[in-house]
């Protein structure tokens, strides 16, 4: 049932690098990361992968195989037509360290910029109380593996470097959504902070976030539109926009 | 040697870093032994083997042990504590046992002041779920995901203080900083006290030493030293072994954890794990007859706690109170065992394990719901909807219950300066270990550890100095791989080691097999010695095995050494030669230390639990486990009681 593949993995690091042909053995029901390994064992003791729990949990075998931004762990070999050259390079988007393991360090600066949940001051810890309909909201964004495969596939950050700066990603957005629904965060204006801080307006809901999620988790449907409607309901609700004038004028 | 390595091995320069505590370990204990230190007021650095938020800790799929009584009001810390000294057959240092028990649950209410989400109860509480060996439902949970739930919230902390420190000071890192991807390979110890530790970044190679007076161990486990383990490459046994060569004491590490439901096929993910939630949703286990086999198996200490048919288990689902629990749900170690036994006796699947039914027993999108990482799991690694059909499950090393031998209180270890706190310490879990009791441990003693750590560098008067000779030493020890010309292949010892480990020292043991181990791993410690790894230093996963090597040899040697030394069966400890428990051991752990190369083990009384805690138990329970001599010192000993007469525990 065994079988030889033929694989083109990228080596090289931030200077240079290429394109190099293996011919590989495939047992039965391997991965991807099965037949990384097995270079590394035999043929490449020194390539450079990033992995962790080989079961599509922790999020840190990304790369992009034969140009599709996936797990390592979770693609089957049997995905792929016999006969067919299975091609790993490492994410387009962020700086390449080694071989296959790129320099994710942007989404660490990000996720700094996102303020942390604020805890309600009046309640004790023991006495948070939520009820199941409301925590399933921001439960769904709480799956995210930090796998940084959406923030690899958005274009905005993809095809343009210079957004960077201004623009934290689906990654951080949905990390927006997820405490403005989280039913005890006691910070006031996460919409205005998402729109302002993260760059929300750089988003322009093509989807292809959702479409590489492993998680399967509705990132645009799901935490970015919703975020993008109640910015606009609250910079163009005439009565809010009134209120917040009145307010400021006291 | 190539020349890039040549250049490598000349280059002097490396950072230099001062703290007053150092975490090495980014799981739940050490991110929260660094923020209890940070909030004690210490400089605190966490080291992390892999990115920050990937660690082990991850993979924690059914829950937190804590006794918040939300889902059954009778639950209380007196009954958590009774379970735990169950599971673990009364080897558990009674004092762990008790602070764990007693603070679990301030510990989870504290995430959900950092963010938490966990699924809630009607009333909007904490939902909590049943799991083996509790009597009680008493795991908070986030669906099969709990472990990724705790490891973020506890990430998302650690950046919400930095978010504090840098309002204050400009700097997110003034007072907590991560190092990720960086592995220390030795503790710096000046007149017998920590001094700092040394280690490289695994992106660069870069060497970085660490002046630090307090050292918090937060390592994990040792899994990656057997061949079938729901570790990941991470679990190379680093503290254990770092704590070993500064000069602290291992505690009872012939106790390794099985666990009876790892992924049997493909064979590239054999030893995945299948979460117990499974069984405690309902799930059960059945070999190739369609016989559901853990019936069978309930032991003698158990017997009045477990349903002995299948309408009774089946009952306790909807009614707890007036049915006994499946035997689906005995401890750990039994299940293992069982699933072991029924395989040997040509009774397993077609790929060597056993099946376990959800399918049969929950509507599908029931399953879906309740165990979402699991249908997803199988359905993409596997092609098996289990909804519709059964796993194939089979017993995989998880857990290992020994460690550094620690004081309860404060997780010190026997060297000033060093403390431990998760995987890594020993006695907490005895023999055995629950499930969901990993995770409440983390944040009861990774709170603990942080606190005394922090509390023991402001009380120094001066802090001992880094000897720079230590440095050069730990330096010249790293790059040993890259002078080895023509060394062995790290990957094909670890191979090896892997395989000896599996088959000589694993689930069952036998002493003929334990020296065989013992002498193989012997010659492997000469080949490891000698192992050599190509090209430089940047990301070089050959070197990185090379240097985990030697961590994962000498905590494989106590593991043997102790297998060996204990002539019983006790939880994750099974002597095919001395099969039943014996109360004799019961009074003894095992210490490993360290002199120069050799591994040591020695017997050591275990501490006796006070009578206040004795008297949670019925004096017929203890008797399944004591010796006459400690029972008759047992308060409230019935006086016409008959004592045991056999000391071999047959009975157990």
């Amino acid at each position: 049932m065994g079988y030889d593949a033929r694989f083109r993995v990228w080596r090289g690091d931030a200077s240079d690098g290429s394109l190099q042909d293996f011919t590989v053995a495939v047992n039965e029901g391997e991965v991807v990361l099965d037949v990384i390994h097995r270079l590394q064992a035999t043929q490449a003791s020194d390539l450079a992968v990033r992995w962790n729990c080989k079961a599509g949990k922790c999020g840190s075998c990304s790369a992009e195989i034969n140009g599709v931004p996936r797990l390592m762990c979770m693609t089957r070999m049997s995905t792929f037509p016999a006969g067919q050259t299975v091609t790993v390079t490492p994410m387009r988007t962020f700086p390449v360290v080694r071989d296959l393991v790129t320099d994710v360090s942007f989404n660490y600066v990000k996720a700094r910029e996102v303020p942390a949940f604020a805890p309600p001051p009046e309640v004790a810890p023991g006495e948070y109380r939520m009820f199941q309909v409301d925590v399933e909201r921001p439960q769904e964004f709480r799956k995210c593996i930090e796998c940084f495969l959406c923030q690899n596939t958005c274009h905005a950050l993809r095809d343009h470097e210079e957004n960077m700066p201004a623009f934290a990603g689906p990654r951080y957005l949905m990390r927006q959504a997820e405490l403005e629904m989280h039913p005890l965060d006691a910070r006031p204006d996460r919409r205005r902070e998402a729109q302002e801080d993260q760059g929300l307006g750089y988003c322009n809901i093509t989807k292809c976030c959702t479409e590489v999620c492993p998680e399967h988790i509705k990132i645009t449907d799901n935490a970015l539109i919703p975020l993008k409607e109640r910015v606009v309901d609250r910079k163009y609700d005439p009565l809010v926009w009134l209120g917040s004038k009145i307010r400021r004028r006291t | 040697m190539t020349d890039l390595a040549r250049t490598d091995t000349e280059r002097t320069d490396i950072e230099r870093y001062e703290y007053d505590v150092l975490v090495i370990g980014a799981g739940g204990a050490g991110l929260r032994a660094a923020i209890a230190a940070r909030e004690a007021g210490a400089r605190t650095a966490v080291i992390c083997k892999s990115l920050f938020g990937k660690a082990h800790t991850v993979m924690a799929e059914g829950g937190i042990a804590a006794s918040m009584g939300n889902v059954n009001p009778n639950d209380s810390w007196q009954v958590h504590f009774r379970d735990t000294m169950r599971g673990g057959k009364f080897l558990n240092h009674w004092r762990m046992a008790e602070l764990h028990a007693k603070e679990a649950p301030a510990r989870v209410w504290e995430l959900e002041t950092y963010g938490a989400l966990f699924d809630r109860t009607q009333d909007g509480k904490i939902s909590q779920r049943n799991f083996g060996g509790h009597e009680y439902p008493r795991l908070a949970h986030v669906g099969d995901r709990t472990g990724l739930e705790l490891i973020r919230t506890l990430q998302q902390k650690v950046v919400s203080l930095q978010q504090e420190d840098f309002a204050e000071t400009g700097d997110y890192e003034s007072r907590l900083r991560v190092f990720q991807e960086a592995t220390i390979t030795d503790l710096l110890v000046t007149d017998r006290r920590i001094a700092g530790a040394f280690g490289y970044w695994r992106s660069s190679g870069q060497f970085i030493a660490f002046s630090a007076p307090a050292v918090v161990l937060a390592t994990g486990g040792i899994g990656k030293s057997f061949k079938v383990t729901s570790n990941s490459w991470e679990y190379t046994g680093d503290g254990h072994a770092l704590a070993l060569r500064a000069g602290a004491t291992l505690l009872n590490m012939e106790f390794v954890q099985f666990h009876p439901t790892g992924m049997v096929w493909p064979l590239s993910v054999k030893g995945i794990l299948v979460t117990e939630s499974v069984r405690g949703d309902g799930g059960v286990l059945q070999n190739s007859e369609g016989k559901r086999f853990m019936f069978d198996y309930i032991p003698d200490v158990f017997k009045d706690k477990y349903a002995t048919s299948a309408d009774e288990a089946d009952g306790w689902y909807e009614d707890p109170d007036r049915h006994r629990r499946p035997p689906e749900l005995l401890p750990r170690d039994e299940v293992a065992r069982a699933i072991n036994s029924e395989v040997k006796h040509g009774r397993g699947s077609p790929h060597g394990g056993v099946y376990l039914d959800v399918s049969k027993r929950l509507p599908a999108d029931v399953i879906r719901r309740k165990l979402p990482s699991m249908y997803h799991q199988f359905m993409e690694l596997a092609e098996v909807d289990i909804t519709a059909e059964p796993m194939e499950v089979g017993p995989t090393c998880h857990y290992v219950m020994g460690g550094v031998e620690v004081d309860p209180d404060t997780a010190a270890a026997a060297v000033p300066g060093l403390y431990a706190a998760g995987e890594v310490a020993g006695g907490m879990h005895g023999s055995n270990r629950l499930g969901g009791n990993s995770l409440s441990d983390l944040l009861v003693f990774g709170r603990r550890a942080g606190v005394a750590a922090a509390e023991y560098a402001a009380g120094l008067d001066g802090r001992p100095a880094v000897a720079e000779a230590d440095v050069q030493r730990a330096r010249e020890e790293a790059l040993a791989p890259f002078q080895a010309e023509g060394g062995e292949n790290p990957y094909a010892i670890h191979d090896e080691l892997q395989t000896t480990m599996n088959d000589l020292v694993g689930i069952i043991r036998k002493a003929e097999e334990i020296e065989q181990a013992l002498l193989a791993l012997q010659s492997l410690a000469d080949r490891v010695a000698k192992v050599g790894v190509l090209g430089h230093r940047q990301f070089n996963s050959g070197w990185h095995l090379a240097l985990d090597l030697r961590n994962l040899l000498v905590v494989s040697q106590c593991v043997a050494r102790a297998a060996l030394r204990r002539t019983e069966s006790r939880g994750g400890h099974t002597r095919d030669d001395y099969p039943a428990m014996d109360p004799k051991w019961r009074q003894v752990n095992l210490v490993c230390s360290l002199d120069d190369t050799q591994v040591r083990v020695k017997d050591q009384p275990l501490p006796a639990m006070p009578p206040e805690l004795l008297s949670l138990f019925e004096w017929s329970e203890l008797s399944k486990y004591m010796t006459s001599e400690e029972l008759e010192a047992v308060p409230g000993a019935p006086r016409d009681a008959q004592l045991p007469t056999d000391d071999n525990g047959e009975r157990a």
